[in-house]
This record gives C-alpha cells, sequence and structure tokens, in this order.
C-alpha cells in the first residue's frame, strides 16, 4: 500500500512535537468550509444543520447529500460558503439580556381568547 | 430464460466487485467528506448487486445471494475485467467511476423499459441512486480538469488512456443477445456501447480530455466468459475472509 498524501489533516497526521513548524496553517491548505441548509419538504424553511469542507459549491452539494440527507427525509438542499455568513460578536450578547423579561409583548400576555369564548358562552343561542 | 440470468449475473457481478473495489478507499480517501461520499456510494453498489442476485435467488431458483456472492470460484464469475483492476491512484478510481456509472446510467434507463419486470422494477427503484453517482462523478472529472491544474488534468488523461480498453471491454457480447434484443428485454451491448461511447467522448472533450482511439483488438474481453485478472481471485479470497471461517453462521 502506497503512502497516500491526503488533503485532510485528521489524516495527514503530524508529530506536531517533532514538526513545530507544522503547526502553523496557510491559506488555502484546507479547503474552505460551506454551511448546509436542509429542507424537509416543498415550502418548509431549509435548516441549518452544519458544515462540509469542498473544493467548489457544486462540489459541497454533493458532499451535503451524503453528510446530510441521507438520514433525514430530504426535499431540498442549500449551501453558501461560511464567509458569506455575517453574525454578530459574542461580546454583543448583553443587547438580548432583557428579552425573556418582555413577555407582554408576546401575544399569549393577552387574555383576548378568554374574553372571546366568555362573549359566546353568554350570547349563545338558546 | 438463461438469456436473462445471464444479463442479471454479468451485472451483478460488476456491481459487486466495483462496490468492493470502491469500499477500499474507506478510511484513507483525500479527505473525510469525500471519504464519506465515496464509501456511501460503494455500498450502494453492494446493494444493486444484492437486489440482482436476490432475483435470480426468486425468479430462476439459484442459491441465496450471500451464497452466489461468496462462494463461487473467480472463473464462475461473469463480471469484467474493467471492474477487477486494483485501485490505483485517486484519479486512476474516479476516471473508473465516471466511466462505469454512465454505463450503468444508461443500461438501467433501458431497464426502465424492460419486458423483463422484476429488471424494470429495479430500474426504477436505482434511478436517484444512480443520478447521485453521476452527478458525484462529473463534478470530480470537471475540478480536476477544467478546474484543475497542470497535474490534476494530467494524472486524469493518463487513467482515461490507461482505463478506456478495459471500459470497452464492460461491453462485452452475451451469448444471448439476440434474444434479449427480440423479447424486448434489452437493447443489446453495441447499442449501450455506442449510448455510452458518444456521451463520454462529448463530455470528456467538454473536460479537455482526449479520447483515445481504442482498436477492435485492444479491448480488453473474456471477463463476461470466466477470464479474468489475478486480481480478482485475491478480491474475492479477501472478500470471503470472514465468511469461510463459519459459513454457517447466520450474520
Amino acid at each position: 500500500m502506497p503512502n497516500i498524501e491526503s488533503l485532510d489533516p485528521r489524516i495527514r497526521r503530524i508529530d506536531l512535537e517533532k514538526n513545530p513548524e507544522h503547526v502553523v496553517l496557510n491559506i488555502m491548505e484546507n479547503w474552505e468550509t460551506y454551511e448546509v441548509f436542509h429542507q424537509r419538504k416543498r415550502g418548509e424553511h431549509h435548516v441549518h444543520v452544519g458544515i462540509v469542507h469542498a473544493a467548489n459549491p457544486e462540489m459541497a452539494l454533493v458532499f451535503a447529500k451524503e453528510q446530510y440527507g441521507r438520514r433525514l427525509k430530504c426535499a431540498n438542499m442549500w449551501v453558501t460558503q461560511s464567509s458569506n455568513i455575517y453574525s454578530f460578536h459574542y461580546d454583543d450578547e448583553d443587547m438580548f439580556e432583557t428579552t425573556p423579561e418582555k413577555t407582554y409583548r408576546e401575544a399569549g400576555g393577552f387574555k383576548v381568547r378568554d374574553k372571546i369564548n366568555k362573549f359566546k358562552k353568554e350570547n349563545a343561542p338558546k | 430464460m438463461e438469456s436473462v440470468k445471464d444479463l442479471i449475473l454479468r451485472m451483478a457481478d460488476d456491481a459487486l466487485i466495483i462496490g468492493h473495489r470502491n469500499s477500499e478507499w474507506t478510511g484513507i480517501g483525500p479527505m473525510l467528506e469525500e471519504d464519506i461520499s465515496f464509501s456511501s456510494m460503494a455500498q450502494d453498489k453492494i446493494g444493486h448487486a444484492q437486489a440482482l442476485y436476490n432475483i435470480l435467488h426468486e425468479q430462476f431458483n439459484m442459491e441465496v445471494p450471500d451464497f452466489i456472492a461468496f462462494r463461487r470460484n473467480a472463473s464462475d464469475f461473469k463480471s469484467c475485467q474493467f471492474v477487477e483492476l486494483p485501485i490505483g491512484d485517486y484519479a486512476f478510481t474516479l476516471v473508473r467511476h465516471y466511466l462505469f456509472d454512465h454505463a450503468e446510467s444508461f443500461r438501467y434507463n433501458y431497464l426502465s423499459n424492460s419486458t423483463f419486470l422484476p429488471l424494470k422494477s429495479l430500474a426504477t427503484k436505482f434511478k436517484g441512486e444512480i443520478k447521485y453517482h453521476t452527478l458525484h462523478a462529473d463534478i470530480w472529472m470537471k475540478s480536476l480538469t477544467l478546474n484543475g491544474n497542470e497535474e490534476s488534468k494530467l494524472r486524469i488523461q493518463s487513467a482515461v488512456d490507461e482505463l478506456l480498453p478495459y471500459a470497452m471491454g464492460m461491453f462485452e457480447l452475451g451469448n444471448y443477445e439476440s434474444d434479449l434484443i427480440d423479447n424486448g428485454i434489452f437493447v443489446g451491448e453495441l447499442a449501450l456501447q455506442n449510448k455510452w461511447h458518444s456521451f463520454i467522448t462529448e463530455s470528456l472533450n467538454s473536460f479537455n480530455i482526449k479520447v483515445p482511439v481504442i482498436k477492435e483488438g485492444e479491448i480488453k474481453l473474456g471477463g463476461r466468459r470466466g477470464y479474468h485478472l489475478t486480481e480478482l481471485e485475491n478480491l474475492i479470497n479477501e472478500m470471503t475472509e470472514v465468511i469461510r471461517t463459519d459459513y454457517t453462521t447466520e450474520w
């Protein structure tokens, strides 16, 4: 069996103690990641399920199908480069701190359904 | 119905052997995601073989699938030499996957109109799987040629040059071609070969890969008549290593 030159760092394991210069990964040394979104059936939202490494978007779709479309029922999948995703910084998590206290903003805070039922009951045709 | 039996055995043995060959990459694929995808497709091929052996068992009173797969000598196999070749480097494996799966795709497409209903229904059942296999092959071929570098193009070209005489051996005529054609069971190897060859010529040219001209005498024939590469025997020995320890065990 000849030695296989793998692109995958999990296979191409390196003895870091003997080769400390290998700790730094160069840009493009690994393929970039794509975020994968899975749609269970037509009309439903595509839901984020994970990532794949790939050389191009088409290949990312091909990998996504076997990684994430194999066990769940699947109508469709999306992939997009991870670098396309904009996100908040975790330092700004405090913006969301008071959100759980604002239950008065939720429709569940209104007791109107009880009032409607009471009105219907009182005015029901005898 | 010797003709149908012969056709199914050829298809099943091809699927079993290429499935086993491709599974040899499991755990050592070039990267994790590809390892998973390629292993999964290899499993699909074994599944195709099992379903075909099962037709032989149910319709033609042959032994159960495991028996047919694991208890025959190499000379009893009907596989073509193309699928028996060792895996080589990844370019070699990918080119074989591309050439084999497109042939398989056309074959099942024809069989979806077969008058032999068990094959017709398998053709419908496998359609989605085979569509994925050819998509996977096409995207890798494109990535390593049009979107590749000089080395990857050269590796693909030399794999095509080396494999094409073997690939043409997939279409070695069976003993019952006219029977299959006349009864509407299968369109025949010659028609399949023409369909496949014009497809791969156009497809490979679109990847800037040259299609070598193969002369009649250069085609690697014999597999369908039991003449195999010595590598097939090694493969069968490895494949049956566990089952040979105890044939009576229920797995």
